[in-house]
C-alpha cells in the first residue's frame, strides 16, 4: 500500500492504495465516484475518461502512482443538480445522452475539445471524439450538443 | 384546462436524462451491498464433448470459495425460453464454447480471477459443426435433437405460401438466382452484461441490466422451483441493449442467484469485455436464396426463397427470429406468387440471440441485394424495377395481410432520391469513376419492419399497465417495459402527461420491479411505443373516469386541481389505481400453422440512401453521407426518434462494412473492441433523418414502432452503392477491405465465384446481363 495525495475535482485527497491501482478502482471503489465508467478496461471505449491536469486520459489504463500530485477532474466535478454545466446541459436538451453510460466520458472529451478548439469545425469534433465510442447514439445529437455548447460560449463572451 | 402546447410530439427532455448527464445515474456495477462477494464462471475451452473430471488445481484456498455445479440447482436445470433445451450448468455434455459448467464467489476479485483459471475441465472431444454448412450436410454429426424440432440439427422450419409458384417459370422471361449471407454481429452495448443477487429466506432476489425483467423472472421460478411471489427481479439503469440483454440475463442473473443461495450472501456477476463478448449471444449469421421470376418488363411473377439461420448450440429465441427473418424476407413489393422455406439450424457455437432487427436485417439484406440484381439482369434502373413492384393500399403482403393503411412508397422513394441527389451523383460518379482510383456510388434499400410481437404473439403477451397516483398527488406509470436509451421512459410519460392533460414533468414512471409493476410484455420488438404506449394511453383514460365518476373532477381542470383531485380520492379511497391490458384489434386475424394473415398489426415503411467511396489502391470502402426516410407514423418525440434512427443507422453501417466477428471452432477469436470494430466518430457520415408521419390507428396518438426499423436498410443500401462504385457484386456482409482487395485485384476469383459481375442465374429463359 501507499498513500496517494492528488487533487480531486478541486479538493485535496489522500488515498491508501496498491500503487498499481488502475485510476479506475481507485476513483470508484476507494472513492466511490461511479460516475467514471467501466466499458473495456483496455483503452478503447474511453468511457472511464477523466482529466488528469487538463488532458484527457482513459481512467482504466493509469496506475495511481502516475497521480501522485496531479489534478483530476471527473464527471462529479462538473456541475451540480441545481446547475448543470453548459456541456450537460447542451447533451440533456441536444439528445447527445440516451443509455448514458459512455455519457460522463463523452462530456469530459467535450470539455477537452473545447479548452483546445473553442469553436470546433464538424472534424475537429469528429476527431476530438473519436476516443470515445458510443453505441446508442450514432453521434450526430453529441456532435450538435458540442456544436451548442461552443455556440453558447460564444454568445456568452 | 390542457397545457397550450402538446406534449405528444415536442421534444421533451429525456426523463432520465439529468442523472445520465451529472453521471450520478447508478448501473449495476456502481451499486454495493454490505457483506457484498463477487462471482465468476469457469466455462469450456472446447467445443463439444462429454465431461470426466473437474480438477480443482493447486494453490488455491479453495475452502474460502463458494463453488456451484448444476447438483446445487434446486430447481430445473435450464434456462427456460420457448424450450428447456438449455442448461443452466453443464450436467455432462458440452454443446458450445464458453458453456457455463462451475460458478465461484469469493469477496477478493483478483483471487476469483486466479480461482476461474486453476478449474480445469476434463472431456472427450464430440465431433462439432460450426457453420449452417456444416450443420446441415448430409453426413454431419447430430448435435441436437429434440422432439420438439423439426429434425435433426433443425430447431425450427417455417413454410410460407402465396399463390403457387411452382406455375411461374414457364411462363417467365428471366429467373434470376442469387445467394447472400451475413455474418454475426455483436451487440457491443458499452456496458457488459451484470447483475446482483441476494437469497433470503428462500425468496430470491435479482437487480441487474436488462430489457425483460419478466423473462428472468420465469426463469428463476423454474431453476429454484419457487412461486412467483418468492421471485423478485428489479431493472436498474441499464448501459445499451440492442438485444444482447433480451435472453442473456436470464442466464447470468440464474447464476448469481445460486451463487447467493449458496454463499448467503449478495452476490455481483458482472462480466468483463472479454467474457461479454465471447460468450453471449450474437445477430444469427444467415444465409438467403433467391430464385425469381420476372417478366420482361421486371415486374415480380414469383419467388423462390431460403431463408436459414444459424442459431448455435441452443434454441433460445431462434425461431421467433426466424419467423421475424421470414416474413421480412419479402419485402415492401408484391408477391402474386411465393414460396419461402426457413429454417434456423443448431451448430457448436454459442447461442445466437436477440439483436436488433430480430432475423430482418439478414433477409432484407439479400433481398435487397437480390432486386439490385434483379433490375440489372431486366435491364432497367433499381429504382424502376421497385416501382413496378411496391406494394400499394389495397395489395396484401406476403402472408396475405391486406394493406389498409395509405402507404405511398412511390411518393417516399421520389422523396429520398431528390433530397439525397440521388440522380445527380449517379450520372456524376459515372462520369468521374473511370478516371479515378477512387469510384463512388450511390445506392438505395426499400424495405419496411412490422411493429409489436409477430402474429398472435401479442394476444398471448397479454399485457398489462397501471398508473396509480402516488403520495404527492402525481400519478406514476407501473410498466415492465424498461429504459435502456431507447427513450422508454419519456415517451411513455409524455403519452400519459399528453392524455390526462398535465405537464410532462408531472408524471412519474416507476422503476421496474417485478413485485410492483404489472407485466406489460418484453422490451423488444418496436412495440414499446405502439403497443404499451397504447396501453398508456388507454390506462390515463381510465384514470380520467375513474376520477370524473368520483365526482371530484370538473370536465376541464387545471393541473392543481388534477392533483387536488387525486389526492382527495386517495383519501377516500385508499388508492387511486387505473389498470389497462391488451386487447387484440378486432379485423387482426393469424393463423399460426399456414403462416397466414396479420403479421403485425403496423409496418413502419422506409427509403435509405448510402453514398460510398472505395479507393482502389487500399480496397477501403466508406460510407460518405446517408439519407433515412421513413414513415412511423406520429412521432412522438423529435429529438429521441432521430436519436433512435442515427443509432440504428450506425449500427447497420458498422454491419455494413465494419464489424466482423472472427470465428475459430465456435470461439469468438476478435472478442476484444481493439480488434472488433464498431464506428468511431470519425467513422461515419453525416446521417440526414427525414420522418413521414401516417398515423396508425393501433399506437398512442398515432405511433407506430421505430427501434428496429432503422438496422435494417443501411447494410444492403451501403453494398448497393458499392456495387455501383465497383461494376463488382458484392453479396456478404461485413464488408471488410480484404474482401474487397480478393475481388477487385484477383479478377480469377471474381469469374469463378458465379455471383461475381455476371448474375447468376438458372432456368429456361434467361437472356443477357448488363453488367
Ligand atoms: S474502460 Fe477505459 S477505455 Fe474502455
Ligand atoms: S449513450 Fe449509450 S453508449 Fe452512448
Amino acid at each position: 500500500m501507499s498513500i496517494i495525495t492528488f487533487t480531486l475535482n478541486g479538493s485535496q485527497v489522500s488515498v491508501d492504495a496498491p500503487p498499481m491501482t488502475r485510476l479506475l478502482d481507485l476513483l470508484r471503489e476507494h472513492l466511490h465516484l461511479t460516475g467514471t465508467k467501466e466499458g473495456c478496461g483496455e483503452g478503447e471505449c474511453g468511457s472511464c475518461s477523466v482529466l488528469v491536469d487538463g488532458e484527457l486520459v482513459n481512467s482504466c489504463l493509469v496506475p495511481s502512482l502516475q497521480i501522485q500530485g496531479a489534478t483530476v477532474t471527473t464527471i462529479e466535478g462538473l456541475g451540480e443538480q441545481t446547475h448543470l454545466h453548459p456541456i450537460q446541459q447542451c447533451f440533456l436538451e441536444k439528445g447527445g445522452a440516451q443509455c448514458g453510460i459512455c455519457t460522463p466520458g463523452m462530456i469530459l472529451a467535450t470539455h477537452h475539445l473545447l479548452e483546445k478548439h473553442p469553436a470546433p469545425t464538424l472534424d475537429e469534433i469528429r476527431e476530438g471524439l473519436s476516443g470515445n465510442l458510443c453505441r446508442c447514439t450514432g453521434y450526430m445529437r453529441i456532435f450538435e450538443a458540442v456544436q451548442q455548447t461552443a455556440k453558447l460560449a460564444e454568445a456568452g463572451k | 384546462m390542457a397545457p397550450k402546447e402538446p406534449i405528444v410530439g415536442a421534444p421533451a427532455l429525456r426523463y432520465e436524462g439529468e442523472a445520465k448527464v451529472l453521471g450520478r445515474a447508478k448501473y449495476i456495477d456502481d451499486l454495493h451491498f454490505p457483506q457484498m462477494i463477487h462471482g465468476a464462471t469457469v466455462r469450456s475451452k472446447f467445443p463439444r464433448g462429454r465431461i470426466t473430471a473437474i480438477r480443482y488445481g493447486e494453490g488455491v484456498p479453495w475452502d474460502e470459495f463458494t463453488i456451484v455445479t448444476w447438483r446445487d440447482i434446486p430447481g430445473e436445470n435450464t434456462i427456460v425460453h420457448l424450450l428447456k433445451d438449455h442448461p443452466c450448468l453443464v450436467e455432462e455434455i458440452v454443446n458450445h464454447p464458453e458453456e457455463p459448467i462451475v460458478l465461484l464467489a469469493h469477496p477478493d476479485k483478483a483471487l476469483l480471477r486466479k480461482a476461474v483459471d486453476a478449474v480445469t475441465i476434463e472431456y472427450e472431444p464430440l465431433p462439432a459443426v460450426f457453420t449452417i454448412e456444416e450443420s446441415e450436410a448430409p453426413d454431419a454429426p447430430v448435435i441436437w435433437n429434440s422432439e420438439a424440432g423439426d429434425s435433426p440439427n433443425v430447431f425450427k422450419t417455417y413454410l410460407m405460401e402465396k399463390g403457387n409458384v411452382d406455375d411461374v417459370w414457364a411462363s417467365a422471361d428471366y429467373i434470376i438466382e442469387g445467394e447472400y449471407s451475413t455474418g454475426a454481429q455483436e451487440q457491443l452495448y458499452i456496458e457488459n452484461n451484470g447483475v446482483i443477487a441476494e437469497y433470503t429466506e428462500e425468496s430470491v432476489t435479482v437487480w441487474g441490466s436488462m430489457q425483460c425483467p419478466y423473462y428472468l423472472h420465469h426463469a428463476l421460478q423454474l431453476a429454484f422451483a419457487l412461486p412467483e411471489e418468492k421471485c423478485r427481479v428489479i431493472q436498474v439503469e441499464t448501459g445499451g441493449a440492442f438485444g444482447g440483454k433480451e435472453d442473456y440475463p436470464s442466464v447470468i442473473g440464474c447464476h448469481a442467484a445460486l451463487l447467493a443461495m449458496k454463499s448467503g450472501r449478495p452476490v455481483k456477476m458482472v462480466y468483463d469485455r472479454l467474457e461479454d463478448m465471447a460468450a453471449t449471444t450474437k445477430r444469427h449469421p444467415s444465409r438467403t436464396r433467391h430464385r425469381t421470376a420476372v417478366s420482361k418488363d421486371g415486374r415480380l411473377l414469383g419467388g423462390e426463397i431460403e431463408f436459414a439461420i444459424d442459431g448455435g448450440a441452443y434454441v433460445t429465441l431462434s425461431p421467433v427470429v426466424l419467423s421475424r427473418g421470414t416474413i421480412h424476407a419479402a419485402g415492401p413489393y408484391n408477391w402474386p406468387n411465393l414460396r419461402i422455406r426457413a429454417k434456423a439450424v443448431a451448430t457448436n457455437c454459442p447461442p445466437h440471440g436477440a439483436f436488433r432487427g430480430f432475423g430482418a436485417p439478414q433477409s432484407i439484406f439479400g433481398l435487397e441485394r437480390h432486386m439490385d440484381l434483379i433490375a440489372k439482369t431486366v435491364g432497367i434502373t433499381p429504382e424502376e424495377l421497385r416501382r413496378r413492384n411496391f406494394l400499394q393500399p389495397g395489395g396484401s403482403t406476403a402472408t396475405g395481410q391486406l394493406i389498409k393503411d395509405p402507404i405511398d412508397l412511390n411518393g417516399m422513394l421520389t422523396r429520398a432520391l431528390e433530397e439525397s441527389g440521388y440522380h445527380a451523383k449517379r450520372a456524376e460518379f459515372t462520369k468521374t469513376n473511370p478516371t479515378s482510383p477512387i469510384k463512388r456510388g450511390i445506392g438505395f434499400a426499400t424495405f419496411m419492419h412490422g411493429a409489436g410481437f409477430t402474429g398472435s404473439g401479442e394476444r398471448r403477451l397479454n399485457s398489462l399497465v397501471a398508473i396509480e397516483i402516488d403520495d404527492e398527488g402525481s400519478p406514476e406509470i407501473l410498466v415492465s417495459s424498461t429504459e435502456f436509451g431507447q427513450g422508454t421512459n419519456t415517451i411513455l410519460c409524455q403519452v400519459a402527461a399528453q392524455t390526462l392533460h398535465i405537464p410532462y414533468k408531472n408524471v412519474r414512471i416507476a422503476q421496474p420491479d417485478t413485485h410492483r409493476v404489472p407485466n406489460s410484455g418484453p422490451t423488444v420488438a418496436s412495440r414499446t411505443a405502439m403497443i404499451v404506449g397504447k396501453l398508456v394511453e388507454d390506462a390515463s383514460h381510465n384514470l380520467l373516469t375513474c376520477m370524473r365518476a368520483s365526482g371530484l373532477l370538473e370536465e376541464t381542470y387545471t393541473p392543481e386541481q388534477f392533483c387536488h383531485a387525486a389526492l382527495a380520492y386517495k383519501q377516500k379511497h385508499g388508492e387511486l389505481r387505473a389498470t389497462a391490458r391488451y386487447q387484440a384489434p378486432g379485423d387482426i386475424f393469424w393463423d399460426d400453422d399456414k403462416y397466414r394473415g396479420d403479421a403485425y398489426p403496423a409496418y413502419a415503411w422506409a427509403v435509405y440512401v448510402a453514398e460510398v467511396e472505395v479507393d482502389t489502391r487500399t480496397y477501403m470502402a466508406e460510407v460518405k453521407n446517408f439519407w433515412a426516410l421513413q414513415e412511423v407514423g406520429k412521432v412522438l418525440n423529435p429529438v429521441l426518434a432521430k436519436g433512435q434512427v442515427e443509432g440504428g443507422v450506425a449500427q447497420g453501417i458498422g454491419y455494413a462494412i465494419y464489424e466482423k466477428c472472427v470465428w475459430k471452432d465456435g470461439v469468438m477469436a476478435n472478442n476484444q473492441m481493439t480488434n472488433y470494430i464498431m464506428p468511431t466518430s470519425a467513422d461515419l457520415p453525416p446521417i440526414h433523418v427525414l420522418f413521414e408521419e401516417v398515423p396508425s390507428i393501433h399506437g398512442p396518438f398515432g405511433a407506430k414502432g421505430i427501434g428496429e426499423l432503422p438496422m435494417d436498410g443501411p447494410a444492403p443500401a451501403i453494398l448497393n452503392a458499392i456495387e455501383e462504385a465497383t461494376g463488382v457484386c458484392f453479396n456478404h456482409c461485413p464488408l471488410l477491405p480484404e474482401d474487397i482487395f480478393d475481388k477487385l485485384a484477383n479478377p480469377t476469383s471474381i469469374s469463378a465465384d458465379s455471383s461475381q459481375l455476371q448474375p447468376a442465374v438458372a432456368g429456361p429463359v434467361f437472356s443477357g446481363t448488363t453488367s
